[in-house]
């Protein structure tokens, strides 16, 4: 095989637009999500109380600020008498363990769909497709109910149920940049130079659409982290006693008038990451991507 | 363009007899419903009885052919738990979910105009920074928790708004407001996207070179042609809308289908489920025809 000159290699890509003016990273999204990231990897280190460990006579301790709290429970505590700090901490784990892990799934499964349809075209397009907006239409959240009641609530099912639905988003997404790269000369001029579908596939079209990849990526952990609070709020994700933030919520909707603090911190948790997730997400499409605002 | 739509149509049908077969699977899988039906004290017999009477001692195959036979005349069966026809409570709760929808649409319309408008003609002021923080807020809030803060604070507190049910006006504010924020970023943005390449356009320029106001530039220009996108994609998030209710029906205590859904569901009624899925399936195949047809959606996306 002849070596292809480098300019054939890759298309011209347009600067992006920021890179030219300098780059103004995001400070905000990257500080949260580092912040979350490292508190969650360094959890049993940081010398918080167990999560798990119950104590009446703690039960609904204010957080420090109050009257009644105290710096032994700077959040307070819940039903319980469980730090609500260290819940918290704990729970950030769950989050962004579900969130990372199904969005890396249905990402790898739906991009390797969207590019065979896009490549190959035709019959495999058209039957790959179909089947992609058969799974599009389904609601996330009814088939992960659905999982729950059939196998019971867990970590695994949760991930599961929206992985097996996520993929169609990016197969779509993926076929289209393709369709785009296809009609675009390197590729015709790689296909003369003697490259197989696999070479053009790997060396061409996947260096070419990871940016679009990332972008999609970055703003689907939100959303997964959202969707899977939201199944653990209704009690189809992962079940108690492990902390998650969607079920922490739950506990604390009855109590929400003498308690506040047990459904508040948890949402103002998921908050802060899934909005540092969702700018963080922006700010790459706007930088690297600007023609996808659709995403 | 008609043997396009056909075409699609008829492919449309097939992904919704996957679905019906993925579906009707699903509900068998989760477990027994007797248990929950027949009282504790209920006989060997009772139960043999209870499942003849309930089609549900035939083998699976048969099951599935008569219930996508009947399904097509409109008839879901009857409800294991309310023992009434499936498609009666569907027609009684479908029309409240589509009427909070269209509220939410029309909040969250009310909010991605002004918000998209002043985005584009302020670009890249604190402004056009502003908007875009309290939609992409909308988006990151989760549904639920925003529900129980309202509900608590709004509804509780204040006492200003009812906390659930529905009755009257005053009721689809806290559901309407929580749901249609949540779609506030993804239109805004198509707003603001359209309203910027129309302003840069070369008949904007010229309008500005003729002396037109800068005020019936944006109204009269740029505003009518960047609501081509925002009108094909508002058909799109209706759906959306319409399915995700699940949570925001819940915790609002609506009687919409998504609570008959999480009812279905956590009482192992078949037939309500397998009727709620293909419902709102058809809604959403319904939508991917609309931008099909369009293709503008289709290269956009």
């Amino acid at each position: 095989m002849p070596a292809e000159p480098a300019a054939f290699a890759l298309p011209e890509t347009a600067v992006p637009a920021a890179a030219s003016r300098g780059w103004r990273l995001p400070i905000f999204p990257l500080g949260v999500i580092g912040l979350f990231l490292l508190v969650a990897l360094v959890a049993p280190l940081l010398g918080l109380p167990d999560p798990h460990a119950q104590s009446l006579r703690n039960r609904f301790k204010p957080p420090v600020w109050e009257d009644a709290g105290s710096w032994k429970h700077p959040l307070g505590t819940d039903r319980l008498g469980r730090d609500m700090l260290s819940r918290i901490v704990w729970g950030s784990r769950i989050s962004l363990s579900a969130g990372v892990i199904t969005v890396l799934l249905a990402s790898a499964f739906g991009a390797a769909v969207g590019l065979t349809a896009g490549y190959y075209g035709g019959r495999v397009d058209a039957v790959l497709m179909r089947v992609t907006d058969a799974t599009m239409s389904f609601p996330v959240i009814l088939l992960a109910l659905i999982l729950a009641v059939t196998v019971g609530p867990s970590f695994t099912n949760v991930v599961v149920a929206i992985a097996v639905i996520l993929w169609a988003r990016y197969a779509r997404v993926m076929r289209g940049q393709v369709l785009t790269l296809m009609q675009l000369d390197f590729i015709a001029q790689a296909r003369l130079a003697g490259a197989g579908a696999w070479r053009i596939i790997t060396r061409h079209l996947v260096p070419n659409t990871l940016g679009t990849l990332l972008v999609l990526v970055t703003l689907q952990i939100g959303y997964v982290i959202i969707v899977e609070a939201s199944l653990s709020f209704l009690g189809a994700g992962i079940p108690p006693p492990t902390p998650a933030w969607g079920s922490m919520i739950a506990e604390g909707r009855d109590v929400v008038t003498s308690a506040w603090w047990v459904s508040l911190f948890p949402g103002l948790a998921i908050l802060l990451v899934v909005l540092a997730f969702n700018l963080l997400g922006d700010w790459l499409r706007d930088t690297f991507d600007p023609k996808l605002r659709q995403l | 363009m008609l043997r396009f739509v056909a075409a699609r149509l008829l492919q449309s049908l097939i992904a919704l007899a996957i679905v019906s077969v993925v579906v009707f699977v699903l509900a068998r899988a989760t477990g027994d419903p007797l248990y929950l039906i027949l009282p504790m004290s209920a006989s060997q017999e009772d139960f043999d009885n209870a499942r003849r009477y309930l089609g549900l001692d035939r083998p699976y195959v048969e099951q599935y052919l008569s219930f996508v036979g009947r399904a097509i005349t409109g008839d879901f069966g009857v409800s294991l738990r309310a023992r009434r026809p499936v498609s009666e409570l569907i027609r009684e709760r479908l029309p409240n979910s589509l009427k909070l929808a269209a509220f939410a649409m029309g909040v969250s319309l009310a909010m991605a105009f002004p918000l998209g408008i002043m985005a584009a003609v302020k670009k890249g002021t604190g402004l056009d920074r502003a908007a875009q923080v309290i939609s992409v807020l909308g988006q990151s809030l989760p549904t639920f928790w925003v529900a129980i803060l309202l509900v608590e604070f709004v509804a509780g507190r204040l006492q200003w708004l009812p906390a659930g049910g529905i009755a009257g006006f005053s009721s689809y504010v806290l559901p309407g407001f929580t749901l249609g924020w949540f779609v506030v970023a993804g239109l805004m943005r198509l707003l603001r996207s359209g309203m910027l390449e129309v302003l840069d356009s070369e008949y904007v320029k010229l309008a500005r070179v003729k002396g037109v106001a800068e005020r019936r530039v944006i109204w009269l220009h740029a505003l009518r042609n960047a609501l081509i996108p925002v009108v094909t994609f508002a058909g799109i998030y209706f759906a959306i809308l319409v399915t995700t209710a699940i949570v925001v029906e819940t915790v609002f205590a609506w009687p919409g289908i998504g609570r008959l859904a999480y009812e279905g569901i956590s009482s192992r009624d078949f037939p309500v489920i397998q009727a709620v899925v293909l419902t709102t399936v058809v809604n959403l195949c319904v939508d991917c025809l609309y931008a099909w047809i369009d293709p503008r959606i289709r290269y956009a996306r």
